[in-house]
């Protein structure tokens, strides 16, 4: 079926699916499980993407099937361990996910249950399997899509988070989901579902750490689902090693007149590819999309985005920036598509990078498809070098050359950084965003 | 305080300074006039340390220091000030934040305390004044969206805060109207001092009835050619440039 130098990685995973499969007494028949096994069927057909597939022709995940990972490995990880990872501890409802695996003794919920429910995959399969049966899988595509396929297969814990209609959760939920790689490669593959009732408010953060030098492979899908009215704050926050590789589906469901707000900041990673897929099927919705990304070494980071406007009067709004160093690599994907139904549609694309040297290289590519003949849409991008001019006027001014650069590369990222609405996320991410470019 | 000697420079391979001498005592105002394309703003630029230049011979000894050796940001800590022809706009970095580092740079390059925040704060409102300049102009991105006048008086601003020994105005007043070029005149008279020396780099002389210089250079085709008192100023905006094109072209 396909001759890619993947089968090594493919047949072990399908091995494993059988075998766990085999050990699953009875449970095999439950609706849950048709739909990986349908998962797995499709993975099986679609393998690993190669770069002969559009979608993947800047991002070639060649050297990480040829990795050999530990998939939910077990760790040792302490509190102590954390501390070496952040800076402060943030307030709010916060969930540790080590290696794919709770863990109940790092977390804790601060929200009372009239406000929301939050539980694990792994609980919500026992205690509400209606509720997964109606929403799992159901947005995020796995039938063209090999990775999102691999998760729903395999996905044996995440996050469900269920907010009923009217109720704005003050706190923000964040979830962090750290690689232990200080022993061996590891791999995980979180499984998200975030549902948001009618006229109700969340903000969530998804934020993923490396500890260790081993590789690591996280493969994440989320799927939000927006009811009428409602809003949502998404920010996902990329902190991860040279050594890691993240391949990553949001999937967001939008109905009438609800906002969807998102930034998506990677501050670190050797492999990233960020889908962030968002379907407008209401009309007067909001989504906002923006993204920073400041690869430097080797580092390759991805980012895809779709907003497919399905609906009359929405509005979407997409700002994605870049700073590339050494030898990075950068990829910007926006594909807008405006169905013939969506009319007034209004919708914004704009992407701006800087390239620091002359080995790293940006793809941009902006794909508008628009089926409407009464819609604005407008995209843009750009790719240039510091400006020579704005270095030499700070200069003049008694500024050393290096803290001019950095001064620059910040103010340029400033906007986006901006739209973090946590403060004390952001802050965290100030710090490390100058951190990172005064090296 | 300032001693060009013999001072070339090109771009590329086209030659723009052809040997320039000046010396500017401290206290002194010397204009540098002269028809466009003459090198005026290039001698600005070289001496403030824009690297798109070539030095290609002679020198420049600004307080005994080789000028041609530093950095521009070491320019600006011993003392150097160039105010912008184009200033230019700096989306995302306040005016007020690029100030209080490039101060606290130049006072660590001198081996100074940084300023605090209301150390810092009371300067600025004090040079504010001098300038007629606004607060919320000064929260603003660094000139992003400041009209012609707002941007030229923003020069004089960070002048009048960096306090240099020696100010370049780079044809600080194209591009003004009448009472705009009278405020960030009466800017620069107000920091004149027996230590501060000026050059003003102008192609007509009406800043000059603002700016009283002490001398008055031509530049033409990359070398001084005509150096005199104030009133030369006056002659080439009586007579125009032709005159001294005329007696170079006859020697």
């Amino acid at each position: 079926m396909n001759n890619q130098p993947n089968n090594d990685l493919k047949s072990k995973l399908l091995a494993d699916f059988r075998t766990s499969e085999e050990r699953m007494n009875g449970a095999s028949k439950s609706a849950l499980h048709q739909i990986r096994r349908e998962a797995l069927n499709q993975f099986d057909r679609l393998g690993f993407p190669t770069v002969k597939h559009e979608e993947w022709k800047y991002t070639n995940v060649n050297s990480l099937i040829k990795e050999v990972f530990e998939f939910n490995a077990s760790s040792d990880i302490t509190v102590d361990d954390l501390a070496q990872l952040e800076s402060s501890r943030l307030e709010g409802n916060v969930l540790y996910f080590v290696n794919g695996q709770y863990q109940p003794q790092l977390s804790k919920i601060v929200s009372p249950a009239s406000q929301l429910t939050i539980t694990t995959l792994a609980e919500a399969v026992k205690t509400t399997p209606d509720l997964l049966t109606q929403y799992f899988a159901k947005y995020a595509d796995y039938q063209d899509n090999a990775f999102t396929a691999l998760n729903t297969a395999f996905a044996q814990d995440g996050v469900v988070i269920n907010v009923p209609a009217n109720v704005a959760v003050e706190a923000p939920t964040i979830l962090r989901f750290i690689s232990d790689a200080r022993q061996l490669n590891v791999a995980s593959q979180p499984r998200n579902l975030f549902i948001v009732g009618e006229k109700a408010e969340i903000k969530i953060a998804e934020s993923f750490r490396t500890l260790g030098d081993q590789a690591s492979f996280t493969n994440v899908v989320t799927e939000i689902v927006v009811a009428e009215d409602a809003q949502v704050e998404y920010y996902k926050i990329q902190n991860e090693s040279d050594m890691a590789y993240h391949i990553g589906t949001t999937q967001v469901h939008q109905k009438d007149r609800s906002h969807f707000y998102s930034a998506t900041v990677t501050l670190d990673g050797g492999f990233i590819r960020n889908n962030l897929n968002i379907a407008l099927d209401g009309s007067e919705c909001e989504a906002h999309m923006y993204g920073l990304y400041f690869p430097n070494g080797r580092q390759h980071i991805d980012n895809h985005t779709l907003v497919d406007h399905r609906k009359p009067n929405s509005h979407s709004n997409e700002l994605y920036k870049g700073i590339l160093e050494d030898r990075s690599t950068g990829v910007f994907n926006g594909k807008i598509f405006v169905r013939q139904d969506a009319q007034k549609t209004n919708a914004y694309q704009s992407c701006k990078n800087v390239v620091l040297s002359n080995d790293a290289t940006m793809n941009t590519k902006p794909q508008l498809e628009i089926f409407a003949d009464d819609v604005k849409c407008s995209h843009g991008t750009t790719t240039g070098k510091l400006n020579e001019e704005a270095l030499f006027y700070l200069r003049s001014r008694g500024i050393p050359k290096e803290e001019a650069q950095s001064l620059l590369m910040y103010a340029f990222a400033e906007d986006v950084i901006q739209k973090i609405k946590i403060d004390a996320l952001r802050e965290q991410i100030e710090r490390r965003i100058q951190a990172k470019l005064a090296r | 305080m300032l001693t060009i000697s013999n001072l070339q420079a090109s771009i590329g391979s086209k030659e723009i300074l052809k040997g320039i001498n000046l010396e500017v005592k401290a206290g002194e105002v010397h204009a540098i006039m002269g028809p466009n394309g003459s090198g005026k703003s290039t001698l600005a630029s070289v001496l403030a340390g824009r690297e798109d230049y070539d030095v290609t011979d002679g020198s420049v000894l600004f307080e005994g220091k080789d000028l041609l050796d530093l950095a521009p940001e070491e320019r600006a800590a011993e003392g150097i000030f160039l105010a912008f022809q184009y200033p230019v706009e700096i989306p995302g970095v306040s005016t007020t934040n690029f100030l209080k580092t490039a101060m606290n740079e130049i006072r660590k390059y001198r081996g100074l305390e940084p300023l605090d925040a209301v150390q810092f704060l009371k300067l600025m409102k004090e040079k504010m004044k001098l300038v007629n300049i606004d607060q919320s102009l000064l929260s603003r991105s660094l000139n992003e969206g400041f009209s012609g006048g707002e941007k030229k008086r923003n020069e004089i601003f960070q002048m009048a805060m960096l306090e240099p020994k020696l100010a370049i105005l780079d044809e600080t007043d194209s591009g003004l109207d009448i009472d705009a070029l009278r405020i960030v005149a009466e800017g620069v008279n107000q920091l004149r001092s027996p230590e501060r020396s000026t050059i003003v780099v102008t192609h007509y002389q009406r800043l000059l009835d603002y700016i009283v210089p002490d001398y008055v250079h031509v530049l033409y085709k990359g070398r001084i050619v005509k150096s005199g008192p104030k009133e030369l100023a006056f002659e080439l905006e009586e007579k125009g440039y032709d005159w001294i094109k005329a007696e170079v072209e006859t020697v």
